[in-house]
């Protein structure tokens, strides 16, 4: 089987879903459970792609299929699947905002979307252009558009969804415009004949101006999606109002194929010593600045899923700081840990908020005497987050930052890395504090929905294997190699 | 052999927190380790390592590189079982109690096993969260502040230490201890400068040592003995380790430092125990005033590194400060049990009352101002000798040398709080506390009892430990 048609089932069955739901009544939940199964045979599939077959000449153009791009489709796969069963779990805070009622007739389209939208993320792996990333990742955002805002009659809901299209509008503005000046200095949007031009020395030097310039429009576009200073300011606000299973999505899937694309279209510059001092330094700049901005504003949070916000705005300056270093492997793996991580956050958040009706921390005060395992699981998790080791958090950290010192990186760039570090111990403590010091709001202990419970076990047991054995994940970055 | 030591005490602290009789668990798990440990040593090197990485090349290996691992792997396996035994846990709390003091325990025990500078690291950073939750949910006291500021200085310390890790694994070949050779000089000064604050910090040296004194004293005792007698090793175990492998001459470097700070864990830590009317607190700052003369060795060893005395004396010292505060901090607790304070003021005349508890309080107070006979004498004595090992006349006061000059003073301090603190508690006339306090039964002591005798024996002779050098 060819590469490309995954993309094509996973678009089919999008639309077949969306059928599904116009004429299906009752419990659409079932819909979301459906869309999860068929993702995971998308996911098997995906295994059985023959990487020998040769993609036709007229897709080649905008498409690529290699190990870089599978690692990405299966964070696309996994992360979707996970969204869709945190969203059944989730099922009754959604209809109360959407259909006022606990039918869940208003959830159908909830659960078809998140399917286009990995469509897009898994197109986006593939992409080999600068106009097929264009298109993969406007097929994402417009999507994301509509899951933001979907809780219509929460009013956090809508002021993040207004926030997150008019932000997302600008910087796709500023994504076009930074391609056609790209394409003005280079006479290509095609990353294979960029590179190769930037090889064979074919380029003109008079140029030069423009290019940067189309680079550095990129990299604020791009700086909306990952979520990088000073792009970042939607972020809190935007990942505090939308429904939480979307908010894990933006955090985990939306960054990762922010950090692809930015990867994908930076990777032949950084290298090239016509332009690497000057991406270099915006890219360490940007990182250092994000680091701070995350991880100091994130010591004051109250609320967990604001903290959960501004944490994922620090993992972004590690990230950008592994960009920075060059080093393109170890950002995957940080990504692929960071899925980990997060989704295992945002699963006993969800829950939570499910049952106590709350996002703050002061709602997991006492979650050790309630129920003593899910404690331990977000103590594991927390602890992952700040970086601590024998967990996966730390591994990935260990490797940007080796990668860093190695590739002799500014060291005010590196030091910012480690205060911000020291800083994250703070606040994830903070919530490890909350559950095991404080006295629990009430004596009802948390019930665990049977779905929540599997995942929650798998996501821990990944995050403590891949902190002592991370060699798997390394392996899946190289399986076609 | 060696993974068995590792996952005896996590598979233990899972298996109570899933619900298994705590204290027995625990105490079966401590026991075997202690046999587990004396198997592995006596038949000799068994190590294993198992590749978790390619690239960079990380080795999941353990094994006992030398004879400082086996002297700590003894320690920490003696500390463990005393600390499963010791201190009261509150009712209701066995499950938290227990896994945790014994995670800390494979923490340390992971830290001193491993031959890769990754896992030796990891390891360590295993006791962070136990702590924080032990010291912050079962301690005394001021217990959030103590447990907030133990975290945070410790994390903080350990990257910096990690920053420094980096930045010379980046010259090496790969993680392996057997693969730890000197830098380039031009790296040498500060990767010392790193390695120093960070082990400085978790070793508590001064001016990083203010965590130390009010953690112990708020935390439940089985944490304080592993912390104060084991973990806290870690950090001198690595200077010797790594520090003075990659960086000798960086270390040289910063050998005035070394010097000046040492004196201020001696001397200005040892003004601040003078003053202490708490026992735990003293206990405390005591500990860390008996680190500078560790880092006295050090210091010699830096200075020279043909010195033959240095290193032995810094590990027999590591491990009698280790015995020593364990079975202080564990007497300690006994006391407070007893009569309901630690405040030396409201005690008096106890030994009337608790003959067998008063005598064992004082062994231990004895061995740790070093009086001759205790392991501790051993230590110091040779930390002394180490100051002045190939020194002639002629070549004038160094640093080091000096600096063992004015540390000795030292001991005078030592002696000072610990016997005043002994003469306050155990004899003049009972008080109102002492009167209904009866001494310790049999079955309470047990753990006591075995650090006292090892004490005692090493005291009398030093070459049961030192042989493993």
């Amino acid at each position: 089987m060819q590469a490309h048609y995954i993309e094509f089932i996973t678009v089919g069955f999008g639309l077949l879903l969306l059928m599904l739901e116009a004429f299906s009544k009752g419990n659409k939940s079932r819909l979301g459970l459906l869309a999860a199964a068929g993702l995971t045979i998308i996911l098997i599939l995906q295994f059985m792609v023959c990487p020998c077959a040769a993609i036709p000449e007229w897709m080649s153009r905008f498409y690529k299929y290699d190990s870089v791009a599978l690692f990405y489709k299966v964070i696309a796969l996994v992360s979707t699947i996970l969204v869709l069963l945190m969203a059944v779990d989730f099922r009754k805070v959604l209809s109360r905002y959407t259909s006022g009622d606990e039918t869940n007739s208003g959830l159908g389209e909830f659960y078809c979307l998140p399917v286009f939208a990995c469509a897009g993320l898994m197109w986006m792996a593939s992409a080999n252009d600068l106009v097929s990333i264009f298109v993969a990742l406007e097929l994402v955002t417009i999507t994301f558009y509509v899951m933001v805002a979907y809780m219509r009659r929460n009013v956090g809901s809508l002021e993040a969804g207004v926030k997150y299209l008019i932000l997302g509008a600008l910087s796709t503005g500023f994504l076009v415009y930074g391609i056609a000046w790209i394409y003005g200095a280079m006479g290509t949007t095609d990353l294979a004949t960029i590179t190769s031009i930037i090889k064979n020395g074919e380029f003109a030097e008079a140029k030069l101006t423009y290019l940067l310039f189309g680079i550095a429009l990129m990299l604020i576009a791009l700086g909306f999606k990952i979520g990088a200073a000073p792009m970042q300011l939607w972020i809190p606000d935007v990942y505090q109002g939308a429904p939480t299973p979307i908010t894990a999505y933006l955090s985990v899937a939306s960054k990762a194929s922010g950090f692809l694309v930015l990867m994908l279209v930076i990777g032949p510059f950084i290298t090239w010593s016509a332009t690497s001092t000057q991406v270099t330094l915006i890219l360490s700049i940007m990182a250092g600045a994000t680091l701070l901005y995350g991880n100091l504003t994130a010591i004051n949070q109250e609320n967990f899923k604001r903290l959960l916000a501004y944490s994922s705005i620090a993992h972004a300056g590690f990230l950008l700081m592994g960009v920075a270093s060059g080093d393109f492997t170890s950002v995957s793996f940080y990504l692929g840990t960071y899925l980990l991580m997060t989704f295992s956050a945002f699963f006993i958040l969800a829950l939570v908020r499910d049952q106590e009706n709350s996002d703050t921390i002061d709602a997991f005060d006492g979650l050790a005497k309630r129920n003593p395992i899910l404690a331990a699981t977000l103590t594991i998790t927390m602890a992952a987050m700040a970086g601590i080791p024998l967990t996966a958090g730390f591994l990935g950290k260990f490797l940007i930052f080796s990668a860093a010192i190695q590739s002799e990186a500014s060291w005010w760039l590196i030091a910012i890395g480690f205060i911000s570090v020291a800083a994250g111990f703070y606040y994830y403590l903070k919530v490890v504090k909350a559950m095991y010091w404080n006295a629990p709001r009430s004596e009802k202990s948390i019930q665990v929905p049977i779905i929540t419970k599997v995942v929650l076990v798998l996501l821990t047991i990944g995050i403590l294997v891949f902190g002592i054995w991370p060699q798997p994940i390394f392996d899946l970055l190289r399986l076609l190699n | 052999m060696l993974f068995a030591l590792l996952l005896i005490p996590i598979v233990a602290a899972i298996a109570i927190f899933l619900g298994s009789p705590s204290r027995i668990t625990a105490l079966a798990a401590a026991l075997a380790n202690i046999i587990v440990a004396a198997f592995a040593i006596t038949q000799g090197s068994c190590s294993v390592s198992f590749q978790v990485l390619e690239n960079p090349n990380i080795n999941l290996s353990l094994g006992l590189y030398d004879g400082m691992s086996v002297i700590m792997l003894i320690l920490s396996v003696l500390v463990t079982l005393a600390a499963v035994y010791s201190g009261k846990c509150p009712e209701g709390r066995e499950k938290l109690w227990f896994s945790s003091t014994l995670l800390i325990a494979a923490g340390a025990i992971g830290a001193f096993l491993a031959t890769d500078v990754f896992f030796f690291y990891a390891f360590h950073e295993l006791a962070l969260i136990p702590t924080f939750l032990m010291i912050g949910m079962l301690g005394r006291g001021d217990r959030k502040a103590a447990a907030w500021k133990i975290t945070i200085y410790l994390a903080t310390g350990s990257i910096i230490l990690l920053a420094g890790l980096l930045l010379a694994m980046g010259h090496l070949d790969s993680f392996a201890f057997s693969d730890l050779k000197a830098i380039p000089a031009e790296h040498q000064n500060t990767v010392a400068l790193l390695l120093i604050i960070g082990f400085g910090t978790l070793v508590s040296l001064f001016p990083l040592h203010s965590w130390a004194a009010p953690a112990y004293a708020c935390a439940p005792a089985p944490v304080s003995m592993l912390h104060a007698g084991v973990l806290k090793k870690f950090g001198l175990y690595g200077i010797l380790r790594i520090g003075m492998e990659v960086a000798p001459e960086g270390m040289a470097h910063w050998l005035p430092w070394i010097c000046v700070l040492l004196l201020g864990n001696i001397i200005w830590v040892g003004l601040v125990t003078l003053n202490q009317k708490r026992l735990d607190l003293m206990l405390g700052n005591s500990s860390v005033m008996h680190m500078g003369y560790i880092f006295l060795a050090i210091a010699a060893l830096a200075a020279n590194g043909d010195n033959e005395i240095a290193k032995p004396a810094a590990v027999l010292l590591m491990f009698a400060h280790g015995i020593s505060i364990a079975l202080l901090f564990s007497l300690s607790a006994m006391l407070e049990e007893k009569t309901g304070t630690l405040e030396i003021a409201q005690l008096g005349g106890l030994a009337k009352k608790a003959p067998a508890f008063a005598f064992l309080f004082g062994l231990a107070g004895m061995a740790s101002i070093g009086l001759p006979g205790l392991a501790n004498f051993a230590g110091e004595v040779m930390v002394f000798f180490a100051g002045f090992a190939d020194w002639s006349p002629k070549d004038g006061l160094g640093w080091v040398q000096i600096t063992t000059i004015i540390a000795l003073w030292g001991v005078v301090l030592s002696a000072v709080y610990m016997l005043r603190a002994f003469r306050n508690i155990f004899q003049g006339p009972l008080v109102k506390k002492t009167s209904d306090a009866c001494d310790i039964c049999s079955c309470d002591v047990i753990p006591a009892y075995l650090l006292s005798a090892v004490l005692l024996i090493v005291g009398i002779y030093p070459q049961l430990i030192l042989q493993f050098l």
